[in-house]
Order: structure tokens, then C-alpha cells, then sequence
């Protein structure tokens, strides 16, 4: 009995700790070995050296992905973020309707991104959207065509992106900013503070845990984004809003060239090893330190 | 479901029977409209003659949903009886060693003479049938507006020189010349028309089935896509992403004169209530040449004698002269075989007939490209990328030739 009460738990995690094991951590295993060999249509085990890396840095389009997820990868975290503050700050100004506004913000997240994206294909098509009613209004000369032009249609990705993610980042503030101890907001108010000056001093920077979960969030998001492309854009005009995710799904399932789809699978997920390990190491340090 | 119960009895009274009854599990994409009608004479016929029909239609992607799900069926070594396969994917599936032979079969119908000769060699393996084909699609058609081009005064053009001076005539009456989608397939298909019709069938070999260095880096190859930037200034502006069949609305409605389409375009017009030959005209896209894609299903490893016996059934049936006319009258493409009559087919089903039977003789009966008939997936997908991200900004002809023969070379 004594036994059994203790070895209980280890029991019971027992088997989602092997199911974990296996299918998240022996595949990435798999994969990372599969980017070794000549695989194509089906896994072939023979290893080939690097000869897929090579295949992938020579790629013109695989170059093209990656500038993609940098480009947008950064603007759609700064920006979500920036809005997702403003938002929230100002909502956090006791205004009466609050509740309402805060559920409206936040309603893009519910929508999956197959929905964003298709809505705003239809928004940012010049032919339907916001080019041709403006020209409707009588500003003939109005030009909106980012969504049709190879150099800024990865933008549009960023502008549905933003739209979806900025209500969410807003709600993880909001919590934030409820969350610092109101005794030093008002011990600052009584000493005369301006109130942007208790924002940028005293709120912000007691926010930073928050910051660094939001910036999680929304950079692996923004790393294993997929359906928002293809819904969007379709990963075109031609191939210019290509992600290393629809890069990767394209080899693997419309060409038969596993082996390039597992290198460049390996790839994004170093990506996003070099994001997490630094967090996740200052995070483990500094529970040492307390 | 009455069907369903039905196949259910008979199972069970097929049990008991001393004989073992034909079965085969079919894997296939075909669940729109028509095609699902198409594929249920099929699985008629086949029950008529005492077969079990296991169905497994498996949409989306074009395939690639299927794809996904015949490999994961032959990794753990319980294949479907036939799937459908087509062009250099048969060969890779083979090279896997998972298909069936159904040389037999093939022997006793005499499939050698009722094909043409270059639809049969793709239905080989290391030359025996492996694979049934279903129908022949021509790929490089090129769709007009009678009435738009009527008033135009334009012929359906014959050569490219004559498309560019009909496009511009267009473009000045306010006419989009050509209706195109910006989808990398669809800038493929033309990509190949073009290739075909300027370099002839020597060059197209060439370059799209020996993948030679030469021919792909040539002067022919310059031209080629110089004639595909022309084309880029005939499109309207919100070309991009457009799905084909929006294309050949365009068509329709007269906003655009023109669409290169393979003959699937003419499926959407029919359903409008168009008359080929009167609302709307077809013609092979200028320069000529015969650029085919065949539908087939490829025959895999299966073990027991009553699945043997439903392969061989089913191929038997799928090259059977009723089920290749009929399917193909619902499907707008033509029957593989070239005994089949055509005059049910309409106007543009019996040109494609007669010109494919040209084609064959003159040996300018040429595998598409851009739909999975000449390259296996790598390769046809880079020619693909190079070829989309030409027409989607402001490459050289001179810089893309040398971009595609890179592409090709990375793609091995």
C-alpha cells in the first residue's frame, strides 16, 4: 500500500511520458535522420550526408522562405505586441465599457486562420476589397495592390496576421498590467506622477515575465504559420509569400522529396531551438537563484 | 445505402459460395460531381460481372491527400488492389517495388494495338502493363469567345506572332486579352503550351523529358519565356491566385477573349449552357503539338486469389470500350483507346481524337509537364518554381534560363 502511494504518480504519468517520448521526440529523431539521406517518395535509411542541406541553401525558393519568416516573424511580433500594449492600456482606463470592448478585441483569435485568411483575401483583393470601393468613392487614382505584387504581398500575411494575434497580446497585458500591486500605483499617484510616467516606470517594467510569454507565443506562431499563407495568399504571387512550413509540406506531400522536407523541417525547428533555449535556460536559472 | 446493403448481401452470400468472388479496393480523388458519376459505371460494371467493390475516395489537394494515404496503406503492407496514379508516379511507385503485373490481361485484349504507342509506354513497367489508363486530357487548348472575337474580327490564332497582334487589337478595345490565374499550375500549363508550339516536339523532348542542359539553357528557351513575359502584359491586374474555372468564367461573360486551359475549360462552358463551335471556340494553342495527360489507375501488390481475380477484372474493365466512353463523355476528356467511336463526343472532344491520332503518327504526342505526365514530382516542381517566379516579377528571360537549369540540377 505504502508501495503503491508511492510509485502512483510516476505510474500514472508513465504512459503519456512514453507517448510524449515517442510520437514528439523519437519523430524529431526520425525527421532529423530522414534530412540525412536521399529519401524520396518513401523513407529510405541509407545516410548521405548533408547532401540535403546543400540542396536546400542552393534553393532559390527555400532563400525566399526564410526572408519571408524573417520579415514577417519580426514585424508580426513587434507590431502584435505594440498594438496588443496600446490596446490594453488603453482599456485599462476604467472606462464603462470595457467588458463589451475587451470580448470584441479579443474575437479574432477565436476565428481560425483559414477564416482571417480568406476573409482578408477578399478584403485586400484589388478587384473586390478595399481598392475598388475606394475607387467607388471617387478617388480614381487609389491604388491598394499588395495583395498582387511579388514584393509586398508578404505584408498582407503580416496585416491578417496582426489582426488576429494584437486582441490576444492585449488580453495577456491587460491581465499584466491588473496585476501590479495597486498600493505603489497609488503611493506614486500621491507623489504627483504623471500617469504616462507610472506606465513607462512602474507598470512596464514590472511586466516583463509577461512581455517574454507574449513574445513566446507569438514567435512560434509565427514560425509554424501554415494555414494563414495558404488561405491568404496561397503561398503566391508565384511563390513569394512562402514559409518554411509551406515549403516543407509542399516537398513532403506535393513532390515526393522527403528528404528536403525533413532537412528543411530540422532547420525550422533549430529556428525555433535558438528562441526557446535561451528562455528556457534563464527561465531554470533564475528559479535556481530564488 | 440500398446499394450499400445490397453489396453487403452479396458478401455474405458470396461466402458460402464455392467459388471465390472478385474483390478490389480502389483508391481515387474522384468525388466531385461528374467524377463521382464517372467512377460509379465503373463500380457498376464491376458488380455486374460478381465483383466486390471496396470504395475508398479520399479527397483534397488535388491528390496529395491520396497520395498521403496510399503511402501510409503501403508502408504497412496492406495496399489498395488499383489506385489512381498517373504518368512518371507509376515508375516511382514501381521503383518501390509495389506493383502489381498485369501483363495478362493486357496481352489477351490486345492493348498493345488499341493504344497509342506513347500513352502505353507510361502504362509500363520494364515493359509490361503495370497500369490501366482511363482517359486522355489535352493540356494545351486555347479557349475563346465567339462573339467577343466576332467582333474583334480575329481568327482563333495559329501562331504566337498571331496571338500578340490579336491581344493587342484586344487590349485597345478595352478587352482583357487573356483570361489567366495566378496559380503556379496554371502559369505552368501555359508555360509548356508556349514551349511546345515555339521549340516544337524535338525541343519540348529535350527539355522536358530528357532534362537536357543544352536545351534548357538554349536560345529556344529565351524565346520561350520572353513569349511568356508578352503574355504577362495580356493578363488583367487581379490575375493572382485566381482559380482556373474563375478564368473561364471570364471567358464567358466576354471580359476576357481568351483562355489556355486544358480541356476541363470546356466542362464549365457545357455546364453554362455553351455550344462549342457557336459561344464559345476551341482550338489547339498556337505553334501545335499534342501535350496529353492520362488519367490511370496503377495495379498493386495484393495477395489472394479473389483479389487477383478483381485486379485483373478491373483492368480488364477500365480499357472495356463502354466504360472508357462513357466515363469520358461525362468527364470531357477523350477514351485512351483509339477504337472507340466519337460521335456521341462533341466538336472539341472529336478535334482532340483526330489531332491525337495525328500526334501519334508523327510523333508530336507529347507528355504535359506541368501536369505530373513527363518529370517526376522534384523536378516538374522546380521547372515549376523557376517558371512562376518568372511570370511574377521582372527576371530576364536571360537570368531564367539559367535560374531553371540550376533549379533542375538541384532538384536530382
Amino acid at each position: 500500500m505504502e508501495w503503491l502511494q508511492k510509485h502512483m504518480p510516476k505510474m500514472v504519468l508513465a504512459p503519456s511520458f512514453m507517448a510524449i517520448l515517442l510520437f514528439v521526440y523519437g519523430f524529431i529523431a526520425w525527421t532529423a535522420y530522414i534530412s540525412f539521406t536521399r529519401s524520396r517518395l518513401l523513407p529510405k535509411y541509407e545516410i548521405e550526408g548533408i547532401i540535403q542541406y546543400e540542396r536546400l541553401a542552393q534553393s532559390p525558393r527555400w532563400d525566399v522562405a526564410m526572408t519571408n519568416l524573417a520579415i514577417f516573424g519580426i514585424l508580426f511580433i513587434v507590431i502584435s505586441m505594440v498594438l496588443g500594449l496600446l490596446l490594453a492600456i488603453l482599456l485599462d482606463q476604467k472606462i464603462r465599457t470595457e467588458g463589451a470592448l475587451r470580448t470584441i478585441y479579443l474575437y479574432p483569435m477565436a476565428l481560425s486562420f483559414i477564416v482571417t485568411g480568406t476573409a482578408w483575401k477578399w478584403i485586400l483583393n484589388p478587384g473586390l476589397g478595399i481598392e475598388l470601393v475606394i475607387q467607388g468613392m471617387g478617388w480614381e487614382s487609389f491604388e491598394f495592390n499588395w495583395l498582387t505584387d511579388p514584393n509586398m504581398a508578404i505584408y498582407t500575411v503580416v496585416i491578417a496576421g496582426v489582426w488576429q494575434a494584437s486582441g490576444f497580446v492585449m488580453a495577456l497585458f491587460l491581465a499584466g498590467l491588473r496585476s501590479v500591486d495597486q498600493e505603489i500605483i497609488r503611493a506614486a499617484m500621491v507623489e504627483g506622477v504623471s500617469t504616462p510616467r507610472i506606465y513607462r516606470s512602474i507598470i512596464i517594467p514590472s511586466m516583463a515575465p509577461i512581455f517574454m510569454s507574449a513574445f513566446i507565443v507569438l514567435s512560434h506562431l509565427a514560425i509554424k504559420s501554415f494555414d494563414l499563407v495558404i488561405a491568404l495568399t496561397g503561398g503566391g504571387p508565384g511563390y513569394a509569400t512562402d514559409l518554411p512550413a509551406t515549403y516543407m509540406y509542399t516537398m513532403a506531400f506535393s513532390r515526393g522529396d522527403l528528404g528536403q522536407a525533413a532537412s528543411s523541417a530540422t532547420v525550422m525547428m533549430m529556428v525555433v531551438m535558438a528562441i526557446i533555449v535561451p528562455y528556457l535556460y534563464s527561465e531554470l536559472r533564475s528559479r535556481h537563484d530564488g | 445505402m440500398m446499394k450499400k446493403t445490397m453489396m453487403a448481401a452479396a458478401m455474405v452470400l458470396g461466402a458460402g459460395a464455392v467459388m471465390a468472388e472478385p474483390q478490389a479496393e480502389v483508391l481515387h480523388w474522384w468525388t466531385s460531381g461528374s467524377e463521382a458519376k464517372s467512377v460509379q459505371v465503373l463500380m457498376d460494371e464491376f458488380s455486374g460481372r460478381g465483383g466486390t467493390w471496396t470504395d475508398m475516395p479520399v479527397a483534397g489537394g488535388g491528390g496529395d491527400a491520396a497520395m498521403t494515404a496510399l503511402r501510409a496503406r503501403v508502408l504497412s503492407g496492406n495496399a489498395p488492389a488499383a489506385v489512381q496514379l498517373k504518368g512518371p508516379a507509376i515508375q516511382e511507385w514501381y521503383d518501390e517495388g509495389v506493383l502489381a503485373n498485369i501483363n495478362d490481361v493486357a496481352v489477351a485484349n490486345n492493348w498493345d494495338a488499341l493504344l497509342p504507342e506513347a500513352i502505353a509506354n507510361h502504362m509500363k513497367c520494364d515493359g509490361e502493363y503495370c497500369a490501366a489508363p482511363v482517359n486522355v486530357h489535352r493540356i494545351n487548348w486555347i479557349w475563346g469567345n465567339a462573339q467577343v472575337l466576332a467582333d474583334a474580327n480575329i481568327q482563333m490564332p495559329t501562331t504566337w506572332a498571331e496571338f500578340n497582334a490579336a491581344a493587342e487589337k484586344l487590349q485597345g478595345m478595352g478587352i482583357t486579352p487573356l483570361g489567366h490565374g495566378g496559380q503556379s499550375w496554371q502559369d505552368a500549363t501555359i508555360f509548356e503550351s508556349i514551349a511546345v508550339g515555339l521549340g516544337g516536339a524535338e525541343f519540348y523532348r529535350a527539355a522536358f523529358i530528357d532534362l537536357d542542359e543544352a536545351a534548357l539553357t538554349s536560345e529556344t528557351m529565351v524565346a520561350v519565356f520572353d513569349q511568356f513575359r508578352t503574355l504577362r502584359g495580356f493578363v488583367d491586374d487581379d490575375f493572382s491566385g485566381r482559380d482556373w474555372n474563375l478564368a473561364t468564367a471570364m471567358v464567358m461573360n466576354g471580359e476576357a477573349a481568351f483562355q489556355i486551359m486544358g480541356d476541363w475549360a470546356k466542362g464549365e462552358f457545357m455546364a453554362a449552357g455553351l455550344e462549342p463551335g457557336k459561344d464559345f471556340l476551341c482550338a489547339p494553342t498556337p505553334g501545335g503539338g499534342y501535350l496529353y495527360n492520362v488519367d490511370s489507375f496503377a495495379m498493386f501488390n495484393v495477395e489472394g486469389q479473389d483479389k487477383l481475380d478483381g485486379q485483373n477484372l478491373l483492368a480488364e474493365l477500365i480499357m472495356g470500350p463502354n466504360f472508357q466512353e462513357v466515363f469520358n463523355l461525362n468527364k470531357g476528356s477523350i477514351p485512351a483507346r483509339l477504337d472507340v467511336a466519337l460521335d456521341s463526343f462533341d466538336y472539341c472532344a472529336r478535334r482532340s481524337g483526330y489531332d491525337m491520332d495525328v500526334a501519334s503518327g508523327n510523333g508530336t504526342l507529347l507528355p504535359s509537364y506541368a501536369h505530373g505526365m513527363a518529370l517526376r514530382g522534384a523536378q516538374a516542381g522546380a521547372i515549376t518554381d523557376t517558371v512562376t517566379a518568372f511570370f511574377n516579377s521582372d527576371m530576364s528571360s536571360a537570368d531564367a534560363v539559367t535560374a531553371l537549369a540550376l533549379a533542375v540540377k538541384n532538384s536530382m
